[in-house]
């Protein structure tokens, strides 16, 4: 029981370490990065940013945690962004003025996709990867065609609010990741719907004897990752005020998976922190921030993105660990190497 | 039938050749794939229309092969002349050739080709980035009296268009020692990424103190940064200057509202200079540049509402 906590410790620990080190680095480049002043009601400053801008790939990667749970994965959420921001954009601009409509049509559009998503994955067992490329390729020219192959821009304060409002001083699309959070965390903690779902990703013929419905569990799963896709695809337009099918979301669906994988989650299945999931969106965005503050020319980006991460993923992984903490004993004293190797033996039997 | 088929063509041809400037183009254009390529198409149309010249208009879809064949069918077709505004730059050789041996012109708008015989086209006509770049800088650093404390919003990074207005700006700013960029960042060319770089700038620069002006590669992109710019409390425009390549639309209708101070038109309107060209072809001229260059107007508050005006009449 004991070891099981100190585990769990673990993997809450390396993400966060992660993320504080980024913090550091951020404040070392520029001092003003932990500046925060309150505004015209509302809280300013690159923290503050960074949370907000981490707002739509963190809804994602709560959505995808629970696919990639179930041994799936959503290549289509940032496809489903650009719909939904193109099926709002649509209505506004025919002149609907409801804003709970407008929102209503976007989720609806969203619910569609992951219908059809969860329909592929689950009741025809196409592989995940494939079912929703399908979506991911044709999502985006769905939104094109939505929007006539144009920018379709709008003015809606309204809706608008979605994306650049504040409560309680803080950026509307952070107080969106709080709520969908906390619904989708007691959803999954406080009843057994959450170890359904781990089930069903770790061992599935197990489950299935168990009398569990894998089908409708997939089905569910999708259809919450499209719902949280739809959101984000909606603060996406609200922040521009105007709906980009060509770029809303682009590339958006791998940093969601990249979240999930930095919050530790296997993509094997079987286990998930959505906590851990929100952490790796931040990590993300505050290297993007970073990046923007050093200076640096813009053609090492994604050079550095990429070693950053790597850090970061390997730090998390436990042979990683294991060979860095067989280094340091070495180092400390040699004679008792094979102590160390028959340690080794007992926890891969474990 | 065969009979009457032959009568027809010969009363068609007689029609032909009684009026002197009705010739048959071709145009073999990329597809519909952003605003500004459906105004540089529909500008080509108006553009045949008015002078009374026949017009062909295939539209690839963004694939070389369909474009391959629609300019395989306007030499089946005989027609007098090919417009192609390519895909890609490859590939263009073996279609060409058959041109040329069909004797028919061929003129490239917008991207380039890339052939080892440059005598297979007559020339290229095509926006220079560079100058875009130059224009925006002039006007900048007039307005400045030369001196300007700039953040940049590049395009993609790589691109064509990014390379050559970064060119064009920073050579005229090369000029200023107390015109600079102090800090540059690429923004994709679209409207999110430059709210959000632009946002993150302005903290890192204390609150955009200090900073004169933004230059953003794109309409797009400065579009995002004005609402950065705003939500920040500055007034774009006014406390910050904004200075941009394309005018759009939208960036028009900003100038006009104040928030852009200038926009330097990438022009669509290569059809007219198109069809000069080869009514001096056909007039007897063989000889031309190989890149004719159409430098952009620059749109300010002085003339923006007009060109909105004119666009919207059209």
């Amino acid at each position: 029981m004991n070891t099981f906590k100190n585990q769990n410790l673990r993997r809450y620990l390396w993400p966060c370490i992660g993320l504080l080190a980024l913090l550091v680095i951020n404040a070392i480049i520029a001092p003003e990065f932990f500046q925060i002043e309150f505004k015209d009601g509302r809280f300013y400053g690159s923290l503050i940013d960074v949370l907000n801008r981490a707002a739509p790939v963190a809804l994602l990667a709560i959505g995808m945690s629970l696919v990639i749970a179930t041994a799936g994965v959503d290549l289509s959420v940032g496809s489903i962004m650009a719909i939904a921001g193109a099926v709002s954009a649509y209505y506004i601009t025919k002149g609907v003025d409801n804003l709970a409509l407008i929102i209503g049509a976007g989720l609806i559009a969203g619910l569609i996709a992951g219908i059809a998503n969860g329909f592929l994955v689950g009741y025809m067992s196409i592989q995940p990867i494939v079912a929703t490329l399908i979506l991911m390729v044709a999502g985006r020219g769905i939104a094109q065609l939505i929007n006539e192959g144009q920018i379709v821009t709008f003015d809606h304060p309204g809706f608008a609010f979605l994306g650049t409002g504040s409560f309680l001083g803080l950026p509307f699309p952070v107080v969106l990741v709080i709520i969908t959070f906390a619904i989708v965390q007691l959803l999954t903690r406080r009843t057994a719907l959450g170890l359904y779902i781990e089930a069903v990703g770790a061992n599935p013929s197990a489950s299935h004897y168990m009398g569990l419905n894998a089908k409708a569990i997939k089905m569910s799963v999708y259809c919450v990752a499209a719902l949280c896709a739809a959101l984000a695809g909606m603060i996406a337009a609200a922040d521009i005020r105007g709906s980009d099918a060509n770029n809303a979301g682009l590339w958006l669906e791998l940093d969601a998976i990249l979240a999930v994988v930095i919050g530790g989650a296997s993509l094997m299945g079987g286990r998930f922190s959505i906590f851990l999931a929100i952490i790796g969106a931040l990590i993300i965005q505050t290297l993007t921030v970073t990046i923007i503050l050093s200076g640096i020319p813009p053609k090492f980006n994604l050079l550095i993105k990429a070693s950053a991460i790597i850090l970061v993923l390997l730090l998390q992984s436990p042979l990683f660990q294991k060979q860095l903490a067989q280094l340091k004993f070495r180092k400390s004293s040699p004679t008792n190497n094979t102590s160390v190797n028959g340690n080794n033996k007992e926890t891969k039997n474990a | 039938m065969k009979g009457l088929f032959k009568t027809l063509t010969l009363a068609a041809a007689i029609g032909i050749s009684a009026t002197v400037n009705a010739i048959t183009v071709g145009f073999a254009q990329v597809g519909s794939e952003s605003g500004w390529r459906t105004s540089f198409s529909e500008s080509v149309k108006a553009e045949a229309e008015k002078r009374g010249i026949t017009l062909k208009f295939s539209d690839a879809q963004q694939k070389q092969e369909n474009q391959i064949k629609a300019v395989r069918s306007f030499i089946a077709q005989r027609v007098d002349a090919i417009l192609i505004a390519p895909v890609v730059e490859t590939g263009w050789q073996p279609v060409l050739m058959e041109a040329k041996r069909a004797r028919i012109p061929v003129v490239i708008l917008d991207r380039n080709v890339s052939v080892t015989d440059h005598s297979l086209y007559l020339t290229r006509i095509a926006p220079d980035f560079e100058v875009e770049g130059q224009r925006a800088a002039t006007w900048l650093t007039e307005k400045t009296q030369g001196k300007c404390s700039i953040l940049e919003l590049q395009g993609t990074v790589g691109s064509s268009a990014a390379l050559g207005r970064m060119k064009g700006f920073n050579e005229t700013i090369a000029k200023f020692p107390e015109t600079k960029i102090v800090r540059s960042q690429t923004a994709e060319f679209t409207r999110a990424k430059g709210k959000e770089v632009l946002e993150t700038m302005l903290k890192a620069e204390g609150g955009g103190k200090g900073i004169c002006a933004i230059w953003a590669h794109n309409d797009e992109m400065a579009l995002g940064a004005i609402q950065a710019v705003k939500e920040a409390g500055l007034k774009p425009g006014k406390d910050i200057l904004i200075v941009s390549v394309d005018a759009v639309d939208d960036a028009l209708k900003a100038i006009v509202a104040g928030e852009i101070n200038v926009s330097v038109e990438l022009s669509p309107h290569l059809g007219g200079p198109a069809f000069d060209v080869i009514n001096e072809y056909r007039g007897g001229k063989k000889e031309f540049d190989k890149w004719i260059r159409m430098g952009g107007a620059v749109y300010t508050a002085d003339n923006a509402a007009a060109e909105l005006t004119k666009r919207g009449a059209k």
